[in-house]
């Protein structure tokens, strides 16, 4: 990479760490919700 | 027409169907980021003013250009939700803000990387182009503070979308900025006059990555709509049926 290996590769891994971040972010807040909603209802028809 | 749009804007019609279209975002993104990559890194010449160090173009202008669209995808979005009060259209704001702010610090981070060896400075705070962009960071960030300190939805959905709208006269500042002002940042190379400003060899593996990005992008907009419209949708009988009979 002529010498600038360091900047470019950092560049590329820090666009796949971003990446799989959001991707886990968004997955992760799925799973919260669904949970929370599947607890939410269980409470319910327990107390029915 | 109409009619259609009526229907994806329907919560549960959406959210089956955007389960479904994720995988036709997902398999072509990957495809061409792979080639985008490959190419940008090992097939492409490398410059002959900046050397290899241009091949940080391969990330930072995707991202970019991913930062202010996903800005007017918010913003557009936030608006038809204020004016034609459609639901879906502020869970697609409130999804999309995330995921541009963290393609603006990519942008604004890969720059910084990009301008050291280049310029020799990290970052030059009188730069229109540098400064803009990070306004924008701090935009989303406004965005995202507002909405999460408003417990009622609705309010924060018309509080945050005030916010999206006039935050939006940043994306043309941004984007004009190089030729407005002096900057240390180049010129535009692709939406230019007389056509971009690259070898196809440079060029090809650029696009890839941009039409790439995109369709990641949208993958990870899906996603993160799904998980607002079932926040949204909590209390309503199709998410009771659909979790009681272990649908996703």
């Amino acid at each position: 990479m002529g010498g600038y290996g360091a900047y470019v590769w950092t560049c590329f891994a820090m666009t796949v760490v971003v990446f799989v971040i959001c991707e886990w972010r968004a997955r992760l807040r799925q799973r919260r919700v669904y949970r929370d909603i599947e607890v939410r209802i269980k409470a319910l028809g327990d107390t029915q | 027409m109409w009619k259609f749009i009526h229907k994806l804007a329907s919560p549960p019609h959406f959210y089956g169907l955007a389960a479904s279209m994720i995988p036709w975002f997902v398999v072509p993104g990957l495809f061409l980021v792979a080639y985008g990559a490959y190419a940008g890194l090992f097939v492409a010449p490398m410059d002959y003013q900046q050397g290899d160090a241009f091949r940080i173009i391969y990330v930072h202008v995707p991202s970019a250009y991913l930062s202010m669209m996903t800005y007017m995808i918010m913003a557009t979005s936030a608006g038809i939700g204020l004016i034609w009060r459609i639901k879906l259209a502020h869970a697609v704001a409130a999804a999309a803000a995330p995921i541009g702010a963290w393609f603006t610090f990519l942008a604004l981070a890969t720059g910084s990387i990009w301008g050291k060896p280049m310029w020799g400075t990290w970052w030059e705070w009188g730069d229109p182009r540098l400064t803009s962009e990070l306004i924008m960071l701090f935009l989303y960030f406004g965005y995202m503070a507002l909405r999460g300190a408003i417990d009622d939805t609705a309010k924060a959905d018309k509080s945050s979308a005030v916010l999206a709208l006039v935050g939006a006269v940043n994306v043309p500042i941004i984007h004009f900025s190089v030729e407005w002002w002096s900057s240390l940042h180049q010129g535009p190379t692709l939406v230019r006059k007389g056509g971009p400003a690259m070898d196809t060899a440079m060029l090809y593996p650029l696009l890839a990555m941009i039409l790439g990005f995109t369709f990641l992008f949208g993958a990870l907009l899906l996603r993160r709509v799904r998980a607002e419209v079932l926040y949204r949708e909590r209390r309503t009988r199709w998410v009771r049926e659909m979790i009681l009979s272990k649908g996703t």
